[in-house]
């Protein structure tokens, strides 16, 4: 057995990848065309209008972490059908097709790697698995990647996106807000920087829980953040809503954002935050 | 008294029986036929409430003859003290609490509260608490631990409150921050379903030590109505989505997210308020007994050790460990 063994052995590299299917791809924010090339290198951002596309957790990995690579963390978690769940379809069929059709195994991954030069653990939520929503999977795995930065002393970054708690899971999704939000305390205890970024869309069970509990919350432009969805909200008041409700320009202005930052320079930015709470620029 | 749907032969027969005893208070002949339908009634009731489905249950959680939050403070504690307000923006009337004794014990007790009649239920917004109702709830559980005095928080609610404002205060940062506290709270917390517990509405006061439901609750991340529209596209499978959600209080305690079950007098607490509170204030003091002998490090390390372990989930290996794209 050799000394200098590798220690991770679960050195992923993300490429660019998994976007709409043709060379050229429709702006829905204009219906103006673009070339596929020209948005992948622009962070899938349409440049003429500033229209962010939904990517998932490969993307956000792969311009994340330098050079695209991290080591992945809760990646053998996988989810069961703890109820026997069945609407129009068995939740385990949904499971097994949808995991097909992503190729995710649930709908959040974990990745631990360097975010220019610093170290960092990034936790993605996918909204194209079930609509990113939470059920036991995504709580473990974000519950990992919580003691991960709290045992090691590195700053946690969780992206969210998602419609809210997985009902198939009933309760026992609930209770993923209760673990997130628990373990979220400990790190806070701990003194370690958590930056919560939120993404079009972050509502329900993950925004009342761990995606508003950053020491920063984060969104990119025009992103959908709330509790209840619009439609249930005008069925309840029997009114229409403000053009602006629930999009993140809406919450920064009633208080719930730090700041609103572009995918282009989302990388810079955060770095920029960690390093001024870490005291990186004055030992440098 | 209201009967619900399927509650129907119960009160043919109750009805009879009442007749009955009106006539046989001047003609004794007819004592043995009143005795025999009192028999075939419980009877009756007995079968019915020991095989009832998932959907009456949620149907019996919410009947509008239930003990609600304050009834049951009234009946289980003294010397109550009503504290008001998120020190905010205002006093949310969906959820309420303040101090009281229980067998001369001070606890923090608090609860969403439903409205009994029209006006009523319209001042309490049918039990769907704003951001300053969570709000309230922080501030008065810290007031808790400054003191040193255990919390009880009962759940009935049918969701946080979806409105605008709610959503303009912050209704999910109000909720989250509360989950945070909960977790780190250094005084016993004991919760208890009562009624309707709602998802992250009830759960924003119910991150307990040790929680408990009445028998006839419903504890899940969302109604059976919800759930039917958004999965089925349509209301109508309530029913079915009920039995999937799998949200009674004894699926809870097979599932281990509850610690127990508390039993209601046959056909419901709304039957006997004073047997329904008995069984409530009984477990309370066994819980405060059992929780008092924990100091406040083991408190809170129980607590997020005990919503750490939630979940179910399997481990796979993986099949390529190193993906290239």
């Amino acid at each position: 057995m050799s000394w200098f063994k590798r220690k991770d052995t679960n050195i992923q590299t993300e490429k660019k990848k998994d976007m709409p299917e043709g060379v050229w791809v429709k702006v829905p924010a204009t219906g103006e065309t673009i070339h596929r090339r020209e948005l992948e290198e622009n962070f899938w951002v349409d440049p003429m209008s500033g229209y962010h596309f939904r990517i998932g957790s490969h993307e956000y990995f792969s311009f994340l972490f330098d050079e695209g690579e991290f080591t992945g963390l809760g990646d053998e978690i996988h989810p069961t059908d703890p109820l026997e769940f069945q609407d129009r379809k068995k939740y385990n069929d949904r499971l097994i097709d949808t995991q097909k059709k992503t190729g995710l195994t649930d709908a959040c991954r974990v990745g631990i790697g360097k975010m220019n030069g610093l170290d960092v653990v990034i936790a993605c939520m996918d909204f194209s698995f079930i609509g990113g929503s939470m059920g036991s999977v995504v709580g473990e795995r974000l519950a990992r990647a919580i003691d991960q930065a709290r045992q090691n002393q590195i700053p946690l970054i969780i992206i969210s996106q998602s419609g809210g708690a997985r009902m198939m899971e009933s309760v026992l999704s609930l209770m993923q807000m209760a673990k997130t939000s628990a373990k979220l305390a400990q790190l806070e205890k701990a003194k370690v920087p958590y930056i919560s970024v939120m993404t079009n869309p972050t509502t329900g069970g993950v925004t009342a829980s761990y995606a508003m509990l950053g020491d920063f919350n984060v969104s990119e432009p025009g992103a959908l953040i709330g509790f209840a969805g619009p439609r249930v909200i005008r069925q309840t008041i029997g009114r229409d809503l403000p053009d602006d409700f629930q999009t993140a320009e809406y919450l920064l202005e009633h208080g719930f954002l730090d700041f609103i930052i572009p995918r282009p320079k989302m990388k810079q930015k955060l770095t920029r935050l960690l390093k001024l709470v870490l005291h990186k620029y004055e030992s440098g | 008294m209201q009967y619900l749907d399927f509650e129907k032969p119960i009160a043919d027969l109750e009805k009879k029986i009442e007749e009955l005893h009106e006539l046989s208070v001047s003609d004794e002949v007819l004592k043995p036929e009143l005795n025999r339908l009192r028999e075939k009634a419980d009877q009756l009731r007995e079968s019915i409430f020991t095989n009832l489905t998932r959907w009456q249950r949620v149907q019996l959680a919410r009947h509008p003859e239930r003990p609600y939050t304050f009834d049951y403070i009234h009946h289980i504690t003294d010397n109550f003290v009503e504290l008001h307000g998120d020190r905010n923006f205002a006093d949310d009337k969906a959820l309420v609490g303040g101090f009281a004794t229980i067998d001369g014990r001070s606890v923090m007790i608090m609860g969403h509260q439903k409205g009994r009649d029209t006006k009523d239920r319209k001042y309490r917004n049918f039990g769907m608490a704003n951001p300053e109702g969570y709000r309230k709830a922080y501030r008065l559980m810290k007031l808790a631990e400054k003191f040193g005095v255990p919390v009880v928080t009962l759940l009935d609610t049918p969701g946080a409150f979806p409105g605008l404002e709610a959503e303009e205060r912050g209704q999910a940062e109000a909720i989250a921050r509360n989950l945070k506290m909960m977790a780190m709270l250094r005084v016993p917390i004991i919760s208890v379903v009562i009624g309707e517990g709602a998802s992250g509405g009830a759960l924003g006061i119910g991150m307990g030590n040790e929680v408990y439901m009445m028998e006839n609750t419903w504890y899940s991340v969302i109604s059976p109505e919800s759930c039917s529209s958004i999965l089925w596209k349509t209301w109508e499978y309530k029913e079915q989505a009920a039995k999937e959600l799998k949200l009674t209080a004894t699926d809870l305690k097979e599932l281990n997210i509850i610690d127990g079950v508390i039993p209601e007098p046959l056909g419901g607490a709304h039957r006997d308020w004073d047997k329904a509170s008995g069984a409530l204030k009984n477990q309370l003091l066994e819980s405060l007994d059992r929780l008092k002998k924990l100091n406040p490090d083991q408190l809170v390390d129980g607590r997020i050790e005990k919503y750490a372990a939630m979940g179910d989930w399997t481990v796979k290996e993986q099949i390529k460990s190193n993906e290239q794209a």
